[in-house]
């Protein structure tokens, strides 16, 4: 933990004495040139028309609280034809900020109202740089997410440990299925001559019937289920139908105790 | 399901059952057995939380509890398992790590996501990623770090609310982050449209190491350095 820290901490002080803010490259994986004049190299990396514009004001090594309007809007507007000319689809919101930059360039351009008061009179750039520094804000903090990230791609935990609540399965073997299956079947055998009217149903009907069941309550003891099974056909068919639900793994089956009831659960 | 197929099914187990059935005849000598041998283990097995003794014990107990926690384990959990107040837990923790990160060796003791964990240190991933044969994970891009870092400082946030920040519509670095689990919807907004919120995860905590939210830089942090230039 002491690196992330000391690795997060000492990011901001280079910033601070490596000159002006950090524009672009605000993620170590971009590794703006900004030695060249080649602008296709820097092109894709404008995450947006905000970091465009700062890209721009730190390249023109202009103040950002005093911009040159005027300047940096026909360098943005540079920006933006040279990306349409190389068919890179310009998204509606550069061209919002080009449309902001351009009416701030008209405003500046206009003489102040001689009758205002000074302190009245705000700076018409005041909202964008104010949204320009919080941006910057943000970028910084993707910046120190970013190494946070990077340290803990390095760190390794342990690997899952194999419990029953990880492998649910487990806790309840073919064999305990069998067991319940076998008492059922042998009251079964007892009450079957009393039975007169058969009454077919399908595997999917069972499954729907079994899936029910289970949805509803959020689990189903398993001895309940079999019960309801009007006869041995039925029986088999709604044993089926548990093994079938297992196998899609929309239910698992628990066994609270060494045999005890099995109790279908909906599989989370 | 066709009818067909259905039938087809329920006639083979049929005779499956009648076999199973001798199995288990055979098989009911072996299980009496072993249930007398599960009962006495299921009895032992209640009741084992006994008072820890000593301090020397409670941190062996501890450090187990944390090394077979899949995820960071909280003193709380550990108070409640121990059955023992939460500040004697958390000074036992404190101890715990000291002495364990003391060692400086290949893991560490640390606080992550509201809990304890153990891991690697990060000193040494080269040699852990060629054991493991694991490649590092996929980054995100600066875009949806972008996103992520104002979720994390402006949660709860909705969409209008990053665009009016980033100055770029985000909807795919939105979905990037909850498919990574690293931000949760929290709601929606009480105004017009009703926008949803969004917030960071415990994963998120989890995949930057971050004890809670607290241990973020504070955003003045990033002011100052904004405006420093």
């Amino acid at each position: 933990m002491d690196e992330t820290r000391e690795g997060t901490a000492a990011q901001p002080a280079q910033e601070e004495t490596g000159g002006p803010i950090s524009v672009t490259g605000s993620s170590p994986e971009i590794v703006a040139d900004d030695t060249t004049d080649d602008l296709k190299i820097v092109m894709g990396d404008f995450d947006g028309p905000l970091d465009l514009l700062l890209h721009l004001i730190r390249q023109e090594q202009v103040n950002i609280y005093d911009i040159p309007v005027a300047r940096i809007a026909d360098e943005y507007l540079r920006y933006l034809q040279v990306m349409q000319e190389l068919d890179i689809a310009v998204a509606g919101d550069f061209l919002v900020m080009a449309a902001t930059l351009i009416e701030l360039k008209t405003r500046m351009l206009l003489p102040r109202d001689p009758f205002a008061a000074p302190e009245e009179e705000e700076d018409p750039r005041k909202d964008l740089v104010d949204q320009l520094l919080e941006y910057q804000k943000y970028k910084a903090a993707a910046q120190m997410l970013w190494s946070r990230a990077t340290v803990e791609r390095a760190v390794f935990k342990r690997a899952e440990i194999e419990t029953d609540k990880t492998n649910p399965e487990v806790s309840v073997g073919l064999f305990d299925l069998l067991k319940v299956f076998q008492e059922i079947l042998a009251r079964h055998k007892e009450e079957v001559l009393l039975e007169i009217e058969r009454e077919e149903i399908s595997m999917a009907e069972m499954i729907e019937r079994l899936r029910n069941m289970v949805m509803s309550a959020g689990e189903l003891n398993l001895r309940v289920f079999f019960e309801r099974a009007q006869s041995r056909r039925e029986l088999v068919v709604a044993f089926l139908s548990v093994l079938e639900l297992v196998r899609t793994t929309e239910i698992r089956l628990m066994q609270k105790e060494t045999f005890g009831d099995i109790v279908a659960k909906v599989a989370s | 399901m066709s009818e067909e197929s259905t039938d087809i099914k329920i006639e083979q187990p049929l005779d499956q059952a009648a076999l199973n059935e001798e199995a288990a005849k055979e098989l009911e000598a072996m299980v009496a057995a072993e249930t007398t041998d599960a009962e006495a283990q299921d009895s032992s097995d209640a009741g084992t939380i006994y008072q820890v003794q000593s301090s020397a014990e409670r941190a062996g107990i501890i450090e187990a509890l944390i090394f077979v926690s899949e995820e960071p384990i909280s003193a709380k959990t550990i108070a409640e398992l121990l059955r023992e107040e939460r500040s004697v837990i958390d000074e036992a923790l404190a101890e715990l790590s000291k002495e364990f990160n003391g060692r400086n060796g290949g893991l560490q003791l640390r606080e992550v996501a509201g809990g304890w964990q153990f891991a690697t240190r990060p000193e040494y991933h080269e040699h852990v990623r060629a054991f493991l044969r694991s490649r590092p994970s996929a980054k995100l891009s600066i875009a949806s770090l972008e996103t992520l870092a104002v979720i994390a400082y402006k949660q709860p946030v909705t969409v209008p609310e990053i665009l009016e920040i980033r100055g770029v519509q985000s909807p795919s670095s939105i979905k990037t982050l909850l498919d990574k689990k690293l931000i949760v919807a929290k709601g929606r907004k009480d105004t017009v449209g009703r926008p949803m919120m969004y917030g960071t995860s415990k994963e998120f905590l989890m995949q930057f190491g971050l004890k809670d939210l607290s241990e973020l830089p504070s955003m003045e942090d990033f002011q100052d350095l904004a405006g420093g230039g």
